[in-house]
């Protein structure tokens, strides 16, 4: 009774306390602050400072729409400058220091694995807008980019079915997105019916530039007269000299084509993409998309950035999405407390920009089509094959032995990242690895 | 032709319907033709409703990738003249067409457009826009073109279509075809592809005297085709003298392909040790020669891959000619900065290598950020010339990429030109002279301030020079000097501080062991590896593989 009496005091002072400061703060209190966690130096600056400025864009958009619940929406930039460990201490920044409601951020794995313990622990929301690895899920992140159901299988699918390919190359870049994603691929592949001999795997360091030597296995792998294909998670730039690499040799798309799950608008717009045609990327959204959403989205960009020539891509719909979700959530929970939006976030609704409607799903990830597209000389996607309805994105692979049985469900009565449906309990924090 | 296929633009709707009852019977009547190639169209329908070869180009421009491709397949049983070059077009990506009914279609060679069916010169103003095409199509296309390409007047088309029927399989057909072909063609090259060509089609024949004479013939051969079909017959034909025939022409293939492998190893290692000579050079000056630590070396080479973007930028007319103005542009501006930075910073620091080491790599840092304020965080796109791009290709297995080919001798030009004007020029005299002994060199009346600073410069020139060169192998973006930093210095370390000699040969043995060790142990192993190795030579020889001698070597 005491001690209840206590808590009851002292939340009446800490609310008497929070009314004072709000008083004496009355500008911060009429905004509601939405944290961006993008690196703009180092090396992740250029695939994030787009993200930056989409969240800039998305921000500003709704602020002349009139804001969120009757107050402004305002950004906290803040730069993580890649360094994984540097996310961390920025995200408790932006929670302890800005208070934000929501951060809308990472790139690679790595940074999102940095900011996960932070993000529990201080009860925030993170929209994380990348395609990743899956073999997650927390309460507090909401995965808007593709998990490998969304992207990696449906491309191997395509592959093996449409074009008979029988001859395999997995080829990354050497960190946890592309080595989990290959154990994914490989234990599919496997259970297709794929022999050992006909699966090659290759790692390389992220910003690899001398790919002479590995193009010359890839062609001589594909050289027994079985249809071969390279299914690349290699990250990041170091795609462009591979790429010009397989040009010079030779390696046409008919021949061996390429599939990538990390190559989309804005990395080929840095290149001549003459020798690249035919090869392929499997995303859930193209930039040639052909639907109004897209158009107006592509407008809006431009006059934003007042560069008629920047490209849009997979990642800044995946924030586009991932922004209007918490907005309606926010509006349907009617504030921005962290748990009741979470709540709220669960089933929200908004249409994505390839035409479609994404619902937020119970594990925290999302609808989405699935797009497979040829690489075009003007840097662009056409469209080979789309799947005729969204793919709900599922965090656990059923592959693997060690997550097959498991799933993830925030919403009650499970309210867990990773539910073993076999032994019905909740594994909780071992399931790690 | 049915003139109630033809459309007028004024009478949209009952058109379309009208092109629908055309194209119907057509579309069922191509699959036939698919399905079995012996029936000609010559079906009571058919034959009234054919559309023209100018409907069906025009019909190329819409409909989805699907329509497109039965009008190709329609398109092929067409025996007009133009038929070539539209293929051709079509599967390069050159054919264009706009919005316009009936579309204008145009074939675009280089800068000049020609419409597709007059032959008429355009003037581009016709908003025209590329048919797209898919893999699938490009198969599809390839195959036609090679038929139609076996009389083309070039000799690497008419090679090209040999190639293709190699791959794509030779049956009755194209095996009269290409007798017919033989008795007529003068280029060797393309006379010995149709040989390969027929004998693998004489693999199949029933006559087993003629299937012997087809072993014996491919047995040199490196085609990968012809490799494969010899190996079907080794593995799994009933006949075991012909098994035996064809293991045995395997095997003298196997030795010709491993021979042509070590050559093309070789010729990597070579090109990636080049690669690290470009990098290394400018710091074999700096670190070697002045023993400066110059952790910005990285950048130095960045700001003169930057430069040939900026000469692209400046002049995209000149993109043939663009790498031959950045060469001395890259040379002028990185001397300058490289001049700017000893004047500014290093001059302070002579003597005391932790501080130079701390104050360049701050300043590396400040440039990287520098170029990501000034011109954004992204890579810029860099283009290749014309006559850089594409291989030379001695044979099936060993082609050579002429980038590679390119950059191996302009790196050994820029060390041979470093080292006249190290041994032959007063310049060079001078720089030697301060660099063995400083005090004795002013004592004879060197400005020693002036020549370290020329040094300088002249090590951030050639740094330059790379990054001209690494600029059509590797992105061009704010990281592209952390990339080369650590490389570069194992380099010069390997070789011995000072000897410019010393750094030619362990650039080359380093790019040599590594492109050896990559296929076995990978290519993030086979770097460790060898850093490994670095670590224990210096061990065991602390002053490189080319130490100083005499009095130079004393302090």
């Amino acid at each position: 009774m005491k001690l209840k009496n206590l808590v009851k005091k002292a939340g009446a002072l800490g609310v008497a306390c929070s009314m004072a400061l709000g008083a004496l703060s009355v500008q911060a209190e009429e905004t509601i602050k939405v944290g961006v966690l993008h690196s703009l130096s180092g090396t992740m600056a250029i695939s994030e400072t787009t993200l930056k400025d989409t969240m800039l864009m998305l921000i500003e958009e709704q602020n002349k729409k009139g804001g969120l619940l009757g107050k402004k929406l305002e950004p906290v930039v803040v730069d993580p400058a890649s360094n994984w460990p540097l996310f961390a201490e920025r995200t408790r920044e932006l929670l302890e220091q800005h208070h934000v409601d929501a951060i809308f951020g990472c790139w690679t794995s790595v940074s999102r694995k940095s900011v996960l313990p932070v993000i529990e622990e201080l009860n925030g929301m993170l929209f994380y807008p990348v395609q990743y690895e899956g073999e997650e899920s927390s309460r507090n992140v909401f995965y808007t980019g593709a998990a490998p159901n969304q992207q990696a299988i449906p491309a191997v699918d395509y592959l093996k079915d449409e074009l008979g390919v029988e001859r395999w190359v997995l080829a990354g870049t050497d960190y946890v997105y592309p080595r989990t994603t290959n154990r994914i691929l490989e234990a599919y592949l496997k259970s297709a019916g794929v022999a050992e001999d006909d699966i090659m795997i290759n790692y390389t360091p992220f910003g690899h530039s001398d790919w002479q030597n590995i193009v010359a296995e890839i062609k001589r792998f594909g050289s027994t007269g079985k249809k071969t294909a390279v299914v690349s998670t290699i990250n990041g730039d170091a795609n462009v000299p591979f790429y010009r690499e397989l040009g010079n040799q030779g390696v046409s798309a008919e021949d061996i084509p390429v599939v990538a799950f990390s190559v989309g608008e804005e990395e080929l717009s840095g290149i001549d993409t003459t020798p690249l045609v035919g090869h392929m990327a499997a995303w859930n959204y193209f930039m040639s998309e052909d639907t109004p959403e897209n158009e107006a989205f592509i407008n809006t960009w431009h006059e934003f950035t007042g560069d008629e020539k920047r490209v849009t891509n997979d990642p800044m719909e995946a924030h586009y999405i991932g922004f209007n979700m918490w907005v309606k959530a926010v509006e349907k929970a009617g504030t921005t407390d962290t748990d009741k939006v979470i709540d709220a976030m669960v089933g929200v609704e908004v249409p994505n920009l390839t035409g479609g409607t994404s619902t937020m799903l119970p594990n925290h990830h999302i609808t989405k089509p699935v797009l497979i597209g040829e690489i075009q000389d003007d840097g662009q996607f056409l469209t080979v094959s789309s799947t005729d309805e969204l793919v709900p994105g599922d965090a656990w692979s059923d592959y693997l032995e060690g997550s097959k049985d498991l799933i993830s469900d925030w919403t009650a009565p499970i309210s867990c990242g990773n539910y073993n449906t076999k032994t019905k309990t909740c594994v909780g924090a071992q399931a790690e690895e | 032709m049915n003139p109630l296929c033809r459309i007028t633009p004024r009478h949209t709707l009952p058109a379309v319907l009208l092109w629908l009852t055309c194209l119907l019977p057509l579309h069922a009547n191509a699959q036939t033709t698919d399905s079995a190639p012996e029936e000609t169209p010559s079906t009571a329908a058919a034959e009234a409703q054919q559309p023209t070869f100018e409907q069906l180009v025009q019909q190329l421009a819409g409909g989805s990738l699907r329509d497109r491709a039965a009008t190709v397949n329609q398109l092929s049983s067409q025996s007009d003249e133009r038929l070539a070059d539209v293929f051709n077009a079509l599967v390069a990506g050159d054919l264009l067409a706009n919005k316009d009914k009936p579309p204008v279609i145009a074939i675009r060679d280089g800068e000049r457009l020609t419409d597709a069916l007059s032959g008429a010169d355009l003037t581009g103003t016709q908003r025209l826009r590329r048919i797209p095409v898919n893999n699938s199509l490009r198969t599809q296309l390839r195959g036609q073109v090679a038929q139609l390409n076996l009389n083309h007047p070039n000799t690497d088309k008419r090679y090209a279509a040999v190639e293709r029927f190699i791959r794509d399989g030779v049956d009755d057909e194209t095996a009269a075809l290409l007798r017919a072909h033989q008795q007529v063609e003068d280029s060797g090259r393309v006379q010995d592809a149709i040989t390969t060509a027929l004998a693998v089609y004489q693999l199949q024949s029933d006559d087993r005297a003629i299937r012997l004479a087809a072993i014996d013939e491919l047995s040199g051969s490196l085609e990968q085709e012809a490799r494969n079909a010899l190996r079907g017959i080794a593995e799994n034909d009933a006949d075991a003298e012909l098994r035996s025939a064809a293991a045995e022409a395997i095997e003298s293939i196997q030795s010709r392909i491993s021979f042509y492998r070590f050559v093309e190893n070789l010729f990597f290692g070579l090109s990636l040790g080049s690669v690290l000579l470009l990098a290394a050079i400018g710091l074999a000056i700096t670190f070697g020669v002045m023993g400066v630590i110059n952790m910005a070396h990285g950048e130095l080479i960045m700001i003169g891959a930057y430069t040939t973007w900026g000469v692209q930028v400046l002049f995209p007319d000149l993109i043939e000619w663009s790498l031959l103005i950045a060469v001395p542009a890259a040379f002028l501006i990185t001397a300058l900065v490289g001049i700017a930075i000893e004047r500014g910073v290093i001059r302070f620091l002579y003597g005391r290598p932790l501080e130079t080491l701390l104050a360049t790599f701050g300043l590396s840092l400040v440039l990287q950020q520098a170029v990501r304020t000034l011109f954004s965080p992204l890579n810029r796109s860099v283009s290749s010339p014309e006559w850089i791009s594409g291989t030379l290709s001695i044979n099936p297995v060993l082609s050579i990429t002429y980038t590679r080919l390119y950059i191996l001798i302009f790196g050994l030009m820029v060390f041979f030109a470093l080292m006249l004007v190290m041994k032959r020029t007063t310049l060079g005299l001078k720089v030697r002279a301060v660099s063995q002994n400083r005090a004795m060199a002013r004592a004879v009346g060197v400005r020693s301030s002036w020549v370290d600073a020329l040094t300088f410069g002249l090590g951030s020139g050639v740094a330059g020079v790379a990054g001209v060169a690494l600029s059509q192998l590797t992105n061009v973006g704010p990281n592209l000097g952390q990339a080369y930093i650590i490389d570069s210095f194992m380099v010069v370390v390997f070789g011995g501080v000072g000897n410019l000699w010393g750094t030619l040969v362990s650039a080359m043995s380093l790019g040599l062991i590594n492109n050896f060790l990559e296929p076995y142990a990978g290519a993030m192993l086979a770097k460790v590896l060898v850093l490994i190795m670095l670590i224990l030579f210096i061990q065991k020889k602390p002053k490189g593989l080319f130490p100083q001698k005499g009095r130079a070597a004393a302090d």
